[in-house]
Protein backbone atom coordinates (compact mmCIF):
# COMPACT_ATOMS: atom_id res chain seq x y z
CA UNK A 1 0.00 0.00 0.00
CA UNK A 2 1.47 3.33 -0.80
CA UNK A 3 1.52 5.99 2.14
CA UNK A 4 0.64 9.76 1.97
CA UNK A 5 3.77 11.59 2.54
CA UNK A 6 1.93 12.75 6.10
CA UNK A 7 1.75 9.19 7.15
CA UNK A 8 5.30 8.47 6.52
CA UNK A 9 6.40 11.47 8.88
CA UNK A 10 4.44 10.77 11.43
CA UNK A 11 5.12 7.37 11.83
CA UNK A 12 8.75 7.82 11.06
CA UNK A 13 9.28 11.25 13.51
CA UNK A 14 6.27 10.78 15.52
CA UNK A 15 5.42 13.09 17.70
CA UNK A 16 4.73 12.93 21.58
CA UNK A 17 5.39 8.97 21.94
CA UNK A 18 5.23 8.38 25.44
CA UNK A 19 3.51 8.37 28.92
CA UNK A 20 2.18 10.44 31.93
CA UNK A 21 1.84 9.26 35.41
CA UNK A 22 -1.87 8.09 35.31
CA UNK A 23 -2.29 8.57 38.94
CA UNK A 24 -1.39 12.39 38.35
CA UNK A 25 -4.62 14.23 38.33
CA UNK A 26 -4.08 16.24 35.71
CA UNK A 27 -4.32 13.53 33.44
CA UNK A 28 -7.04 11.88 31.64
CA UNK A 29 -6.04 8.42 29.99
CA UNK A 30 -8.11 7.35 26.78
CA UNK A 31 -6.97 3.68 25.72
CA UNK A 32 -8.88 2.24 23.17
CA UNK A 33 -8.84 -0.25 20.22
CA UNK A 34 -8.20 -3.87 20.64
CA UNK A 35 -5.39 -5.92 20.04
CA UNK A 36 -6.93 -8.93 18.59
CA UNK A 37 -8.28 -5.95 15.85
CA UNK A 38 -4.74 -5.32 15.34
CA UNK A 39 -5.07 -1.67 16.51
CA UNK A 40 -4.65 -0.27 20.00
CA UNK A 41 -4.08 3.58 20.72
CA UNK A 42 -3.33 5.01 24.11
CA UNK A 43 -3.40 9.01 24.33
CA UNK A 44 -2.84 11.08 27.38
CA UNK A 45 -3.98 14.24 27.87
CA UNK A 46 -2.73 16.21 30.60
CA UNK A 47 -4.53 19.75 31.82
CA UNK A 48 -4.16 23.33 33.01
CA UNK A 49 -6.16 23.84 36.15
CA UNK A 50 -8.13 26.44 33.75
CA UNK A 51 -9.28 23.77 31.60
CA UNK A 52 -6.84 23.77 28.43
CA UNK A 53 -4.48 20.58 27.10
CA UNK A 54 -1.17 21.92 27.91
CA UNK A 55 0.59 18.06 27.01
CA UNK A 56 -0.66 15.29 25.40
CA UNK A 57 1.26 12.08 24.60
CA UNK A 58 0.69 8.55 22.52
CA UNK A 59 1.66 4.76 22.06
CA UNK A 60 -0.02 3.41 19.47
CA UNK A 61 0.21 -0.73 18.41
CA UNK A 62 -1.23 -0.71 14.95
CA UNK A 63 -0.21 0.19 11.26
CA UNK A 64 1.49 3.15 9.61
CA UNK A 65 -2.07 5.11 9.30
CA UNK A 66 -3.25 4.22 12.94
CA UNK A 67 0.57 5.73 14.46
CA UNK A 68 -0.08 8.81 12.26
CA UNK A 69 -3.39 9.26 13.49
CA UNK A 70 -2.94 9.33 16.92
CA UNK A 71 0.37 11.40 16.66
CA UNK A 72 -1.20 13.71 14.95
CA UNK A 73 -4.43 14.40 17.20
CA UNK A 74 -1.64 14.84 20.12
CA UNK A 75 -0.07 17.94 18.23
CA UNK A 76 -3.91 18.92 17.51
CA UNK A 77 -5.15 19.00 20.97
CA UNK A 78 -2.22 21.09 22.43
CA UNK A 79 -3.88 24.53 23.18
CA UNK A 80 -7.06 23.40 23.31
CA UNK A 81 -10.36 23.49 25.62
CA UNK A 82 -11.89 19.98 26.35
CA UNK A 83 -14.84 21.03 24.70
CA UNK A 84 -12.50 22.15 21.63
CA UNK A 85 -10.51 18.58 21.50
CA UNK A 86 -13.71 16.72 21.94
CA UNK A 87 -14.92 18.52 18.71
CA UNK A 88 -12.05 17.19 16.45
CA UNK A 89 -13.50 14.82 13.74
CA UNK A 90 -12.55 11.81 12.30
CA UNK A 91 -13.02 12.91 8.84
CA UNK A 92 -10.54 16.23 9.46
CA UNK A 93 -7.96 13.34 10.58
CA UNK A 94 -8.38 11.19 7.67
CA UNK A 95 -8.70 14.29 4.87
CA UNK A 96 -5.27 15.95 6.84
CA UNK A 97 -3.11 12.60 6.22
CA UNK A 98 -4.77 11.15 3.20
CA UNK A 99 -5.83 8.15 4.34
CA UNK A 100 -7.33 5.55 2.18
CA UNK A 101 -10.93 3.97 2.79
CA UNK A 102 -9.75 0.85 4.28
CA UNK A 103 -7.85 2.94 6.64
CA UNK A 104 -10.50 5.56 7.59
CA UNK A 105 -10.93 3.27 11.10
CA UNK A 106 -7.57 4.38 12.73
CA UNK A 107 -9.01 7.94 12.42
CA UNK A 108 -11.54 7.22 13.87
CA UNK A 109 -9.84 5.23 16.78
CA UNK A 110 -8.13 8.75 16.89
CA UNK A 111 -11.07 10.74 17.71
CA UNK A 112 -12.42 7.58 20.22
CA UNK A 113 -9.14 8.21 22.15
CA UNK A 114 -9.73 12.05 22.50
CA UNK A 115 -12.95 11.48 23.89
CA UNK A 116 -11.83 8.72 25.60
CA UNK A 117 -9.32 10.90 27.43
CA UNK A 118 -11.16 13.33 27.93
CA UNK A 119 -14.07 11.25 29.68
CA UNK A 120 -11.19 9.62 31.75
CA UNK A 121 -9.93 13.19 33.08
CA UNK A 122 -13.24 14.58 34.04
CA UNK A 123 -14.22 11.52 35.72
CA UNK A 124 -11.16 12.06 37.97
CA UNK A 125 -11.97 15.77 38.45
CA UNK A 126 -15.24 15.00 39.16
CA UNK A 127 -14.69 12.23 41.96
CA UNK A 128 -11.75 14.77 43.38
CA UNK A 129 -14.43 17.31 44.00
CA UNK A 130 -16.52 15.00 45.76
CA UNK A 131 -13.95 13.69 47.90
CA UNK A 132 -13.11 17.80 48.97
CA UNK A 133 -16.83 18.39 49.35
CA UNK B 1 28.75 -11.90 -3.43
CA UNK B 2 27.18 -8.15 -4.62
CA UNK B 3 27.32 -5.52 -2.08
CA UNK B 4 24.44 -3.79 -1.05
CA UNK B 5 24.08 -0.78 -2.46
CA UNK B 6 22.67 2.24 -0.27
CA UNK B 7 20.74 5.29 -1.14
CA UNK B 8 22.42 8.56 -1.64
CA UNK B 9 21.93 10.08 2.08
CA UNK B 10 23.19 5.92 2.81
CA UNK B 11 20.43 6.41 5.06
CA UNK B 12 18.75 3.18 3.65
CA UNK B 13 19.37 0.81 0.49
CA UNK B 14 18.34 1.78 -3.21
CA UNK B 15 16.65 -1.24 -3.12
CA UNK B 16 15.22 -3.16 -0.92
CA UNK B 17 16.56 -6.93 0.40
CA UNK B 18 14.28 -9.21 -1.21
CA UNK B 19 12.82 -11.99 1.31
CA UNK B 20 9.42 -12.98 -0.23
CA UNK B 21 10.56 -16.06 -1.57
CA UNK B 22 7.48 -17.66 -0.92
CA UNK B 23 5.55 -15.03 -2.82
CA UNK B 24 7.60 -15.78 -5.88
CA UNK B 25 11.30 -16.15 -6.93
CA UNK B 26 13.11 -14.54 -9.75
CA UNK B 27 14.42 -16.98 -12.70
CA UNK B 28 17.21 -18.06 -12.55
CA UNK B 29 19.36 -16.76 -15.10
CA UNK B 30 20.21 -20.66 -16.53
CA UNK B 31 16.46 -20.90 -17.03
CA UNK B 32 15.95 -17.82 -19.05
CA UNK B 33 18.95 -19.12 -21.08
CA UNK B 34 17.22 -22.34 -22.14
CA UNK B 35 13.60 -20.44 -22.69
CA UNK B 36 15.46 -17.72 -25.09
CA UNK B 37 16.13 -19.93 -28.41
CA UNK B 38 12.33 -20.65 -28.00
CA UNK B 39 10.69 -17.12 -28.27
CA UNK B 40 12.85 -16.40 -31.56
CA UNK B 41 14.15 -19.42 -33.72
CA UNK B 42 12.25 -22.37 -32.17
CA UNK B 43 9.35 -20.81 -32.39
CA UNK B 44 7.33 -23.37 -33.71
CA UNK B 45 4.04 -24.52 -32.73
CA UNK B 46 5.34 -28.09 -30.91
CA UNK B 47 2.03 -29.76 -32.39
CA UNK B 48 2.57 -28.93 -36.08
CA UNK B 49 3.68 -32.35 -37.06
CA UNK B 50 4.79 -31.38 -40.86
CA UNK B 51 8.21 -29.48 -40.47
CA UNK B 52 11.20 -29.32 -38.54
CA UNK B 53 9.53 -25.99 -36.58
CA UNK B 54 7.16 -27.72 -34.68
CA UNK B 55 9.81 -30.43 -34.38
CA UNK B 56 11.96 -29.15 -32.39
CA UNK B 57 9.69 -27.21 -30.51
CA UNK B 58 7.79 -31.25 -29.57
CA UNK B 59 11.68 -31.45 -28.90
CA UNK B 60 12.24 -28.80 -25.84
CA UNK B 61 8.51 -29.09 -24.36
CA UNK B 62 9.44 -33.20 -24.28
CA UNK B 63 12.90 -32.71 -22.84
CA UNK B 64 10.77 -30.07 -20.57
CA UNK B 65 8.59 -32.39 -19.56
CA UNK B 66 10.80 -35.47 -18.73
CA UNK B 67 12.82 -33.15 -16.74
CA UNK B 68 9.59 -32.44 -14.55
CA UNK B 69 8.46 -35.92 -14.31
CA UNK B 70 11.98 -37.04 -13.23
CA UNK B 71 12.10 -34.53 -10.40
CA UNK B 72 8.84 -35.88 -8.64
CA UNK B 73 10.39 -39.83 -9.59
CA UNK B 74 7.53 -40.42 -12.00
CA UNK B 75 7.12 -41.13 -15.86
CA UNK B 76 6.60 -38.62 -18.24
CA UNK B 77 3.88 -39.66 -19.68
CA UNK B 78 1.89 -38.44 -16.36
CA UNK B 79 3.02 -35.31 -17.16
CA UNK B 80 0.79 -32.24 -18.46
CA UNK B 81 1.63 -28.80 -18.53
CA UNK B 82 -0.76 -26.20 -17.18
CA UNK B 83 -0.81 -22.56 -16.39
CA UNK B 84 0.85 -22.99 -13.19
CA UNK B 85 -0.74 -24.45 -9.20
CA UNK B 86 -4.35 -22.44 -9.31
CA UNK B 87 -5.01 -24.24 -12.83
CA UNK B 88 -3.78 -27.74 -11.58
CA UNK B 89 -5.17 -27.49 -8.29
CA UNK B 90 -8.87 -26.75 -9.99
CA UNK B 91 -8.37 -29.54 -12.90
CA UNK B 92 -6.45 -32.50 -10.16
CA UNK B 93 -10.13 -31.55 -7.72
CA UNK B 94 -13.21 -31.09 -10.19
CA UNK B 95 -11.86 -33.20 -12.33
CA UNK B 96 -11.79 -36.04 -10.37
CA UNK B 97 -14.63 -35.30 -8.18
CA UNK B 98 -16.65 -34.73 -11.42
CA UNK B 99 -14.80 -38.06 -13.01
CA UNK B 100 -16.10 -40.24 -10.57
CA UNK B 101 -19.22 -38.18 -9.04
CA UNK B 102 -21.78 -41.78 -9.42
CA UNK B 103 -19.87 -43.51 -7.47
CA UNK B 104 -18.09 -40.94 -5.14
CA UNK B 105 -19.40 -37.77 -4.02
CA UNK B 106 -16.61 -36.70 -1.34
CA UNK B 107 -13.69 -34.28 -0.64
CA UNK B 108 -11.23 -34.42 2.09
CA UNK B 109 -9.07 -31.08 2.30
CA UNK B 110 -7.29 -29.66 5.08
CA UNK B 111 -8.35 -25.78 6.74
CA UNK B 112 -4.72 -24.03 6.13
CA UNK B 113 -4.48 -25.11 2.10
CA UNK B 114 -3.98 -22.36 -0.07
CA UNK B 115 -6.91 -20.60 -1.39
CA UNK B 116 -7.17 -22.31 -4.99
CA UNK B 117 -7.77 -25.61 -3.32
CA UNK B 118 -10.09 -24.18 -0.70
CA UNK B 119 -12.23 -22.05 -2.89
CA UNK B 120 -12.45 -24.86 -5.59
CA UNK B 121 -13.54 -27.28 -2.61
CA UNK B 122 -16.43 -24.55 -1.87
CA UNK B 123 -17.19 -24.98 -5.45
CA UNK B 124 -17.88 -28.47 -5.38
CA UNK B 125 -19.82 -28.13 -2.02
CA UNK B 126 -22.10 -25.98 -3.85
CA UNK B 127 -22.38 -28.62 -6.63
CA UNK B 128 -23.54 -31.17 -4.15
CA UNK B 129 -20.32 -32.82 -3.25
CA UNK B 130 -19.29 -32.93 0.63
CA UNK B 131 -16.20 -31.53 2.20
CA UNK B 132 -14.42 -32.54 5.07
CA UNK B 133 -11.72 -29.87 6.42
CA UNK B 134 -9.55 -31.47 8.52
CA UNK B 135 -8.03 -29.29 10.88
CA UNK B 136 -4.18 -28.82 12.27
CA UNK B 137 -2.20 -28.90 15.20
CA UNK B 138 -0.20 -26.27 16.97
CA UNK B 139 2.74 -27.58 14.63
CA UNK B 140 0.42 -26.86 11.14
CA UNK B 141 0.20 -30.48 10.31
CA UNK B 142 -3.05 -32.86 10.02
CA UNK B 143 -3.36 -35.69 12.41
CA UNK B 144 -2.90 -38.75 10.21
CA UNK B 145 -5.08 -40.98 12.96
CA UNK B 146 -8.26 -38.49 12.40
CA UNK B 147 -7.22 -38.51 8.18
CA UNK B 148 -7.55 -42.25 8.49
CA UNK B 149 -11.23 -41.62 10.30
CA UNK B 150 -13.23 -39.67 7.92
CA UNK B 151 -11.86 -40.73 4.52
CA UNK B 152 -14.65 -43.44 3.40
CA UNK B 153 -15.36 -45.62 0.25
CA UNK B 154 -17.37 -42.37 -0.65
CA UNK B 155 -14.30 -40.21 -0.85
CA UNK B 156 -13.08 -39.60 -4.33
CA UNK B 157 -10.31 -37.73 -3.35
CA UNK B 158 -7.73 -36.18 -0.78
CA UNK B 159 -5.89 -33.14 -1.20
CA UNK B 160 -3.15 -32.22 1.49
CA UNK B 161 -0.87 -30.24 0.33
CA UNK B 162 3.33 -30.77 0.64
CA UNK B 163 4.31 -27.56 2.30
CA UNK B 164 2.49 -24.81 3.71
CA UNK B 165 3.14 -21.14 1.61
CA UNK B 166 2.82 -19.13 5.23
CA UNK B 167 4.48 -21.49 7.43
CA UNK B 168 6.62 -23.80 5.22
CA UNK B 169 5.94 -27.08 7.47
CA UNK B 170 5.64 -30.02 5.74
CA UNK B 171 3.22 -32.51 5.69
CA UNK B 172 3.76 -36.51 5.87
CA UNK B 173 3.21 -36.86 2.36
CA UNK B 174 4.28 -40.71 2.37
CA UNK B 175 1.99 -41.62 5.65
CA UNK B 176 -0.96 -39.73 3.95
CA UNK B 177 -0.42 -41.42 0.90
CA UNK B 178 -0.49 -45.00 2.59
CA UNK B 179 -3.72 -43.68 4.39
CA UNK B 180 -5.23 -43.00 0.67
CA UNK B 181 -3.75 -46.02 -0.84
CA UNK B 182 -5.30 -48.20 1.87
CA UNK B 183 -9.02 -46.71 1.67
CA UNK B 184 -8.97 -46.32 -2.04
CA UNK B 185 -9.26 -42.36 -2.16
CA UNK B 186 -7.08 -40.62 -4.66
CA UNK B 187 -4.20 -38.46 -3.36
CA UNK B 188 -3.47 -35.16 -4.79
CA UNK B 189 -1.60 -33.00 -3.18
CA UNK B 190 -0.40 -29.00 -4.03
CA UNK B 191 3.01 -29.21 -4.52
CA UNK B 192 3.58 -25.61 -5.24
CA UNK B 193 5.83 -24.78 -2.53
CA UNK B 194 7.65 -28.13 -2.51
CA UNK B 195 9.20 -28.96 -5.53
CA UNK B 196 12.22 -28.35 -5.70
CA UNK B 197 12.49 -27.80 -1.64
CA UNK B 198 11.85 -31.14 -0.80
CA UNK B 199 12.46 -34.59 -2.36
CA UNK B 200 9.78 -36.06 -3.84
CA UNK B 201 8.69 -39.47 -5.43
CA UNK B 202 5.55 -40.04 -6.18
CA UNK B 203 5.22 -43.75 -6.23
CA UNK B 204 7.34 -44.29 -2.93
CA UNK B 205 4.66 -41.45 -1.53
CA UNK B 206 1.75 -42.99 -3.21
CA UNK B 207 0.76 -39.63 -4.61
CA UNK B 208 -1.86 -39.86 -7.28
CA UNK B 209 -2.05 -36.44 -8.51
CA UNK B 210 0.62 -33.73 -7.62
CA UNK B 211 0.28 -30.00 -8.72
CA UNK B 212 3.79 -28.02 -9.45
CA UNK B 213 4.22 -24.55 -10.02
CA UNK B 214 7.16 -22.65 -11.97
CA UNK B 215 7.80 -19.46 -10.61
CA UNK B 216 8.02 -21.05 -6.93
CA UNK B 217 11.39 -22.29 -7.73
CA UNK B 218 13.58 -19.99 -10.05
CA UNK B 219 11.51 -20.97 -13.11
CA UNK B 220 8.81 -18.61 -15.33
CA UNK B 221 4.99 -17.45 -13.94
CA UNK B 222 2.30 -18.88 -15.71
CA UNK B 223 3.53 -22.50 -16.11
CA UNK B 224 3.08 -25.01 -13.87
CA UNK B 225 2.12 -28.59 -14.21
CA UNK B 226 0.10 -31.53 -13.01
CA UNK B 227 1.16 -34.92 -12.42
CA UNK B 228 -1.70 -37.18 -12.97
CA UNK B 229 -1.20 -41.16 -12.44
CA UNK B 230 -1.23 -43.89 -15.04
CA UNK B 231 -1.36 -47.19 -13.17
CA UNK B 232 -3.64 -47.45 -11.19
CA UNK B 233 -4.89 -45.00 -13.42
CA UNK B 234 -6.53 -41.75 -12.55
CA UNK B 235 -8.95 -40.40 -14.86
CA UNK B 236 -10.25 -36.71 -15.02
CA UNK B 237 -12.85 -34.34 -16.63
CA UNK B 238 -11.16 -31.67 -18.23
CA UNK B 239 -11.71 -27.84 -17.46
CA UNK B 240 -10.62 -26.45 -21.14
CA UNK B 241 -11.28 -28.43 -23.95
CA UNK B 242 -10.20 -27.63 -28.05
CA UNK B 243 -7.37 -29.80 -29.89
CA UNK B 244 -7.12 -32.66 -27.05
CA UNK B 245 -3.34 -31.78 -26.17
CA UNK B 246 -2.07 -32.62 -23.45
CA UNK B 247 -4.19 -36.72 -23.66
CA UNK B 248 -7.21 -34.58 -23.94
CA UNK B 249 -6.84 -33.42 -20.24
CA UNK B 250 -5.62 -29.81 -20.93
CA UNK B 251 -6.40 -28.52 -24.37
CA UNK B 252 -4.24 -25.43 -26.11
CA UNK B 253 -1.28 -24.81 -27.69
CA UNK B 254 2.03 -25.39 -24.80
CA UNK B 255 3.63 -22.08 -24.18
CA UNK B 256 7.05 -23.64 -25.47
CA UNK B 257 9.45 -21.76 -24.30
CA UNK B 258 7.42 -21.43 -20.36
CA UNK B 259 7.37 -25.55 -20.79
CA UNK B 260 11.16 -25.51 -21.28
CA UNK B 261 11.83 -22.65 -18.55
CA UNK B 262 9.82 -24.78 -15.94
CA UNK B 263 11.96 -28.28 -17.20
CA UNK B 264 15.30 -26.68 -16.53
CA UNK B 265 13.89 -25.41 -13.27
CA UNK B 266 13.47 -28.52 -12.45
CA UNK B 267 16.43 -30.28 -13.67
CA UNK B 268 18.71 -27.14 -11.70
CA UNK B 269 17.09 -27.89 -8.50
CA UNK B 270 17.17 -31.46 -8.79
CA UNK B 271 20.78 -31.57 -9.28
CA UNK B 272 21.13 -29.07 -6.90
CA UNK B 273 18.84 -29.27 -3.66
CA UNK B 274 21.30 -31.46 -1.22
CA UNK B 275 23.82 -28.30 -1.40
CA UNK B 276 21.40 -25.72 -1.73
CA UNK B 277 19.48 -27.07 1.28
CA UNK B 278 22.36 -26.61 3.89
CA UNK B 279 23.12 -23.77 2.62
CA UNK B 280 19.58 -21.52 3.18
CA UNK B 281 18.99 -23.67 6.63
CA UNK B 282 22.53 -21.94 7.91
CA UNK B 283 21.32 -18.59 6.37
CA UNK B 284 17.82 -19.68 8.06
CA UNK B 285 19.18 -20.50 11.36
CA UNK B 286 21.69 -17.52 11.50
CA UNK B 287 18.73 -15.04 10.67
CA UNK B 288 16.51 -16.86 13.71
CA UNK B 289 19.69 -16.77 15.75
CA UNK B 290 20.34 -13.54 15.02
CA UNK B 291 16.62 -12.16 16.34
CA UNK B 292 16.23 -14.02 18.94
CA UNK B 293 19.60 -12.94 20.64
CA UNK B 294 18.37 -9.46 20.35
CA UNK B 295 14.74 -9.91 20.87
CA UNK B 296 13.08 -11.15 23.59
CA UNK B 297 9.37 -12.39 22.70
CA UNK B 298 9.34 -13.44 19.64
CA UNK B 299 7.69 -16.91 18.58
CA UNK B 300 8.05 -18.82 15.65
CA UNK B 301 4.59 -20.05 14.01
CA UNK B 302 4.67 -23.66 12.58
CA UNK B 303 7.32 -26.48 13.29
CA UNK B 304 10.79 -25.62 12.81
CA UNK B 305 11.92 -29.23 11.85
CA UNK B 306 9.02 -30.48 9.98
CA UNK B 307 9.60 -27.10 7.79
CA UNK B 308 11.46 -26.36 4.30
CA UNK B 309 14.75 -24.46 4.89
CA UNK B 310 13.81 -20.96 3.11
CA UNK B 311 10.88 -20.06 5.28
CA UNK B 312 10.50 -18.47 8.86
CA UNK B 313 7.27 -17.06 10.37
CA UNK B 314 7.75 -15.05 13.32
CA UNK B 315 5.52 -13.15 15.68
CA UNK B 316 6.85 -10.07 17.24
CA UNK B 317 4.90 -9.59 19.80
CA UNK B 318 3.00 -6.11 21.06
CA UNK B 319 4.15 -4.61 16.89
CA UNK B 320 1.85 -4.65 14.55
CA UNK B 321 2.31 -6.30 11.24
CA UNK B 322 2.12 -3.91 9.04
CA UNK B 323 3.43 -1.04 11.26
CA UNK B 324 6.46 -3.45 11.26
CA UNK B 325 6.33 -3.55 7.44
CA UNK B 326 6.86 -0.35 7.21
CA UNK B 327 9.64 -0.27 9.62
CA UNK B 328 11.65 -2.30 7.83
CA UNK B 329 11.05 -0.74 4.13
CA UNK B 330 15.01 -1.85 2.92
CA UNK B 331 13.29 -5.76 3.07
CA UNK B 332 10.49 -6.86 0.97
CA UNK B 333 8.86 -9.52 3.27
CA UNK B 334 5.07 -10.20 3.87
CA UNK B 335 2.76 -10.10 7.20
CA UNK B 336 -0.22 -12.25 8.20
CA UNK B 337 -1.79 -9.15 9.69
CA UNK B 338 -5.16 -8.02 8.71
CA UNK B 339 -3.82 -4.77 8.09
CA UNK B 340 -2.25 -6.19 4.84
CA UNK B 341 -5.05 -8.41 2.89
CA UNK B 342 -8.07 -6.78 1.37
CA UNK B 343 -10.56 -8.81 3.96
CA UNK B 344 -8.69 -7.02 6.87
CA UNK B 345 -9.15 -10.75 8.53
CA UNK B 346 -5.67 -12.10 10.24
CA UNK B 347 -4.23 -14.93 8.17
CA UNK B 348 -6.30 -18.11 8.48
CA UNK B 349 -3.25 -20.68 8.53
CA UNK B 350 -1.74 -18.53 11.48
CA UNK B 351 -5.62 -18.95 12.93
CA UNK B 352 -5.97 -22.48 12.51
CA UNK B 353 -2.51 -23.52 14.74
CA UNK B 354 -4.35 -21.80 16.84
CA UNK B 355 -2.30 -18.64 17.40
CA UNK B 356 -4.36 -16.08 19.04
CA UNK B 357 -5.59 -12.85 16.79
CA UNK B 358 -3.19 -10.63 18.28
CA UNK B 359 -0.16 -12.64 17.84
CA UNK B 360 -1.50 -12.88 14.52
CA UNK B 361 -1.61 -9.49 13.78
CA UNK B 362 2.34 -9.61 14.31
CA UNK B 363 3.74 -11.97 12.39
CA UNK B 364 5.89 -11.28 9.97
CA UNK B 365 7.47 -13.95 6.83
CA UNK B 366 10.65 -14.16 6.03
CA UNK B 367 11.55 -15.99 2.51
CA UNK B 368 14.91 -16.97 2.09
CA UNK B 369 16.30 -18.39 -1.13
CA UNK B 370 18.93 -19.06 -4.08
CA UNK B 371 19.77 -16.06 -4.15
CA UNK B 372 19.82 -14.54 -0.56
CA UNK B 373 23.60 -14.00 0.91
CA UNK B 374 24.89 -13.89 4.32
CA UNK B 375 25.78 -9.77 3.53
CA UNK B 376 21.49 -9.90 3.26
CA UNK B 377 20.39 -11.98 6.47
CA UNK B 378 23.03 -10.25 8.49
CA UNK B 379 21.33 -6.52 6.99
CA UNK B 380 17.92 -7.85 7.69
CA UNK B 381 18.50 -9.03 11.45
CA UNK B 382 20.07 -5.63 12.42
CA UNK B 383 16.72 -3.43 10.19
CA UNK B 384 14.31 -6.51 12.19
CA UNK B 385 15.97 -5.78 15.63
CA UNK B 386 15.88 -1.91 15.06
CA UNK B 387 12.53 -1.25 14.03
CA UNK B 388 11.20 -4.17 16.70
CA UNK B 389 12.65 -2.59 19.03
CA UNK B 390 11.73 1.14 18.31
CA UNK B 391 7.60 0.44 17.28
CA UNK B 392 7.61 -1.55 21.09
CA UNK B 393 8.92 2.02 22.98
CA UNK B 394 5.88 3.00 21.45
CA UNK B 395 3.78 0.32 21.60
CA UNK B 396 0.77 0.53 25.04
CA UNK B 397 0.95 -3.61 25.15
CA UNK B 398 5.03 -3.48 25.21
CA UNK B 399 4.67 -0.81 28.23
CA UNK B 400 2.07 -2.74 29.87
CA UNK B 401 3.83 -6.05 29.02
CA UNK B 402 7.08 -4.27 30.79
CA UNK B 403 4.53 -3.49 34.02
CA UNK B 404 3.46 -7.05 34.68
CA UNK B 405 0.05 -6.62 33.11
CA UNK B 406 -1.33 -9.58 31.17
CA UNK B 407 -3.05 -8.30 27.97
CA UNK B 408 -5.55 -11.15 28.39
CA UNK B 409 -6.62 -9.92 31.23
CA UNK B 410 -8.06 -6.21 29.73
CA UNK B 411 -11.60 -6.31 28.63
CA UNK B 412 -10.63 -4.83 25.36
CA UNK B 413 -13.93 -2.81 23.03
CA UNK B 414 -13.48 -4.78 19.98
CA UNK B 415 -14.51 -2.89 16.73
Amino acid sequence: MAYSEKVIDHYEHPRNVGSFGKEDGAVGTGLVGAPACGDVMKLQIKVSPDGIIEDAKFKTFGCGSAIASSSLVTEWVKGKTLDEAAAIKNTEIAQHLALPPVKIHCSVLAEDAIKAAIADYRKKTRADDEAAE
Amino acid sequence: MTVLSKTKDGKGLARPIYLDYQATTPCDPRVVQAMLPYFTEKFGNPHSRNHVYGWEAEDGVEKAREQVASILGADMKEVIFTSGATESNNLALKGVAHFYKDKKNHVVTCVTEHKCVLDTCRHLEQEGFSVTYLPVGKDGLIDLGQLAEVVTERTAIVSIMAVNNEIGVIQPLAEIGAICRKKGAFFHTDAAQAVGKIPIDVNAMNIDLLSVSGHKFYGPKGVGALYVRRRPRVRLVAMINGGGQERGMRSGTLPTPLCVGLGEACAIAQAEMGVENVRLSALRDRLLGGIRQRLPEVYLNGDLDRRIPGNLNLSFAFVEGEGLMMGVKDLSVSSGSACTSASLEPSYVLRALGVQDEMAHTSLRLGIGRFTTDEEIDYAIDHIVEAVSRLREMSPLWEMHQDGIDIQSIEWAEH
